[in-house]
């Protein structure tokens, strides 16, 4: 199964990054999971969602950008828009999983304890009206929010490559301003049944287009302020800084001493818009990782570092999967047990899938790519993050 | 299988107390101190205690601050609450009023503040909210501005607050996010300086160690019962911890 990864021109860094990224989000979302407690979220303010966004807008700059600019905005917006529906469909199915998680917790589970808890079910009631609110993208369940996220940022994104491509400081600078005003006016878009969306996409696009201002020469022009013993002093600073602010959220004791003003001016930390703080915290997070980790890093090309970096590259199909995954962990720590043996049982087989399913899918593409008469391979790099931007 | 193994557990802890010799104290309700956040004074309870020898408690909630069936009142937490401060300060007459409803977020619940205050003038609200919120997935923003309403509210209208937050429910926690909900009850608590029951991870804790059996199925009301009552019971601590009060102080006759 240890088929060679693609490296012609493609970072490897951010299939590695967002690899790793699907486990922890696969980790986080198990609920109950002592394992969790090993993931970036413990220990600053960002989490894995931030280096998914990033490389996501990344990797789709870098693939549908070289589209755009060698066979014309028609095409690769039709490309970007076929991907977007592929990414509304595996929504769709995920949801069907997760109607027939809690059609069966309603028939089985009738513990008195917990009939407040049972409203979870009110939605069945009105099947009609909840099934298209879902298909709509405003009745979205818990844990089930990121692909709706993508969906309309990858929408909006033909237009929006067209102006990066040609005017990216332009196109850059209208996301900043979208991402201000949306704090300003507190924009977002409804949910049903009430409230908003939980990753406010206003707020979130920022970050999709900052990686794909990156992708397409951004990153060259800040590689000298990245680079810079300055720079990455301060973000280390700021990296220790919300390590220490992220103790006092589990060690009881030490929030006496984080000074009142301080807590005035950093909390609530927002994650539906996208708090400046965290942010900034992926921003210093990828400073570091920049610095010390080469792109042209040995560790890449090992054996090692393959089921990471080919989790990376089939990012929807591993996405999707992590998600039924974490559902299915627990259903089976309620079925079996709960026991720290089970939460790393669970953990440690739901990775492995995840793997497995990632060297399978590649193997899927390489078999056809070799095949006569399938779509040549041109542009393997294309096709691969095609599949996956 | 769960029940199985939870049984076969049983008989070796059983096994092994026998071995050693030892009687292990089963304290199902133990509390353990780093789940006591917030060293806030509760003043107006101290005051009612101390200078009136009276106390009233209204518990303000939704649905998991009661228990169906006949046995459900005297068994739900509040009663047992009242149980366990009467037996503590036999000298005091305590009395807690239940103003649940249910189906309610934190919102509709904060409106009925003032009047609560007008109505029972207790001394101390028990503000039990947070999971019908998480399950309509209330605004999390909405949701802190409705606790920051209520708890004002009732500190002008001279009440302490304690606030409690969500149950831990194993089986339905993949499916109601209770994470930013039970955030915002901490950062209120803090803000405000009121302190937090925090139930969700004192019942995880009671779950962890094996107490109680949170993942069973079925009508058992005996668990709930328990569970209730050993909820009752800590609250009954909490109070007494935080308003200062030395039970010796308040024993019968006095």
């Amino acid at each position: 199964m240890h088929a060679p990864v693609v490296t012609t021109g493609r970072d490897l860094r951010l299939d590695l990054f967002r690899g790793i990224a699907l486990w922890l989000i696969f980790l986080d979302h198990i609920p109950s999971n002592l394992v969790a407690w090993g993931t970036l979220r413990n220990y600053g303010f960002s989490d894995a969602t931030e280096i998914f966004v990033f490389v996501s807008g990344y990797t789709a700059a870098f693939v549908y950008g070289k589209e755009m600019r060698e066979r014309g905005f028609i095409i690769a917006g039709a490309r970007i828009l076929r991907r977007t529906w592929q990414i509304y469909v595996a929504h769709v199915f995920l949801f069907a999983i997760y109607l027939a998680e809690i059609s069966y917790v309603a028939t089985s589970f009738e513990n008195p304890l917990y009939a407040e808890e049972m409203n979870i079910l009110d939605f069945l009631k009105q099947p009609d009206v909840t099934i298209i609110q879902a298909l709509l993208l405003k009745f979205k369940p818990s844990n089930m929010d990121v692909l709706p996220l993508y969906i309309i940022l990858l929408l909006l994104f033909p237009p929006t490559l067209w102006l990066l491509l040609f005017r990216s400081t332009l196109a850059l600078g209208a996301s900043v301003l979208l991402y201000v005003l949306t704090w300003e006016f507190n924009w977002n878009m409804p949910s049903y049944p009430s409230g908003h969306w939980y990753f406010n996409p206003f707020a979130w696009q920022l970050l999709f287009v900052f990686g794909a201002w990156c992708a397409l020469g951004g990153a060259q022009r800040l590689a000298t302020v990245l680079r810079s013993p300055v720079t990455v002093s301060i973000a280390i600073a700021y990296l220790l800084f919300a390590f220490v602010i992220s103790l006092t959220w589990y060690i009881p004791g030490m929030g006496q001493y984080v000074p009142h003003w301080l807590e005035e001016v950093i909390y609530p930390i927002d994650k539906v818009n996208l708090d400046v703080l965290r942010f900034a915290h992926f921003l210093a997070l990828a400073v570091v990782t920049v610095r010390f980790i080469p792109r042209d890093w040995p560790f890449l090309k090992s054996r090692w570092a393959w089921p990471a970096i080919v989790c990376g590259q089939h990012s929807l199909e591993i996405f999707c999967l992590g998600v039924f995954l974490s559902f299915a962990a627990h259903f089976a720590m309620v079925e079996v047990s709960g026991a720290f043996w089970m939460q790393l049982l669970v953990s440690a087989v739901g990775i492995l899938i995840m793997i497995a399913a990632a060297g399978l899918i590649r193997w899927y593409k390489l078999a056809e790519g070799r095949s006569p008469g399938s779509r040549s391979m041109k542009s393997p790099d294309a096709d691969l993050a095609g599949g996956e931007a | 299988m769960k029940t199985l193994a939870a049984s076969a557990l049983a008989v070796l802890a059983f096994a092994l107390c026998l071995l050693s010799g030892a009687s292990v104290a089963a304290e199902p309700c133990e509390v353990p101190s780093y789940l006591w956040f917030g060293a806030t004074e509760l003043k107006h309870v101290a005051e009612a205690v101390k200078k009136d020898k009276k106390l009233t408690i209204a518990v303000v909630g939704t649905g998991s601050s009661i228990l169906a069936g006949p046995d459900g009142p005297p068994s739900a937490y509040p009663a047992r609450l009242e149980a366990a401060l009467k037996q503590k300060l036999p000298s005091v007459a305590v009395k807690v009023v239940t103003l649940v409803r249910t189906r309610m977020t934190a919102a509709d619940l904060a409106q009925g503040m003032e009047k609560l205050l007008v109505d029972e003038k207790p001394n101390l609200v028990i503000w039990q909210t947070g999971t019908l919120d998480a399950i309509r997935r209330i605004e999390p923003d909405d949701f802190r501005t409705a606790l920051d309403e209520g708890v004002e509210t009732l500190h002008r209208g001279g009440a302490d607050v304690i606030l409690m937050n969500m149950q831990y429910s194993p089986r339905t926690d993949i499916m109601i996010g209770l994470g930013p909900y039970a955030d915002n009850m901490r950062v209120v608590a803090q803000q405000h300086e009121v302190p937090l029951f925090d139930r969700l991870n004192i019942m995880r804790h009671w779950s962890d160690t094996g107490a109680f059996d949170l993942y069973a199925a079925g009508k058992d009301n005996v668990l709930a019962h328990r569970v209730h009552d050993c909820i009752g019971r800590s609250i009954a601590s909490m109070i007494i911890d935080a308003a200062h009060l030395k039970p010796a102080d308040f024993k019968a006759g006095q």
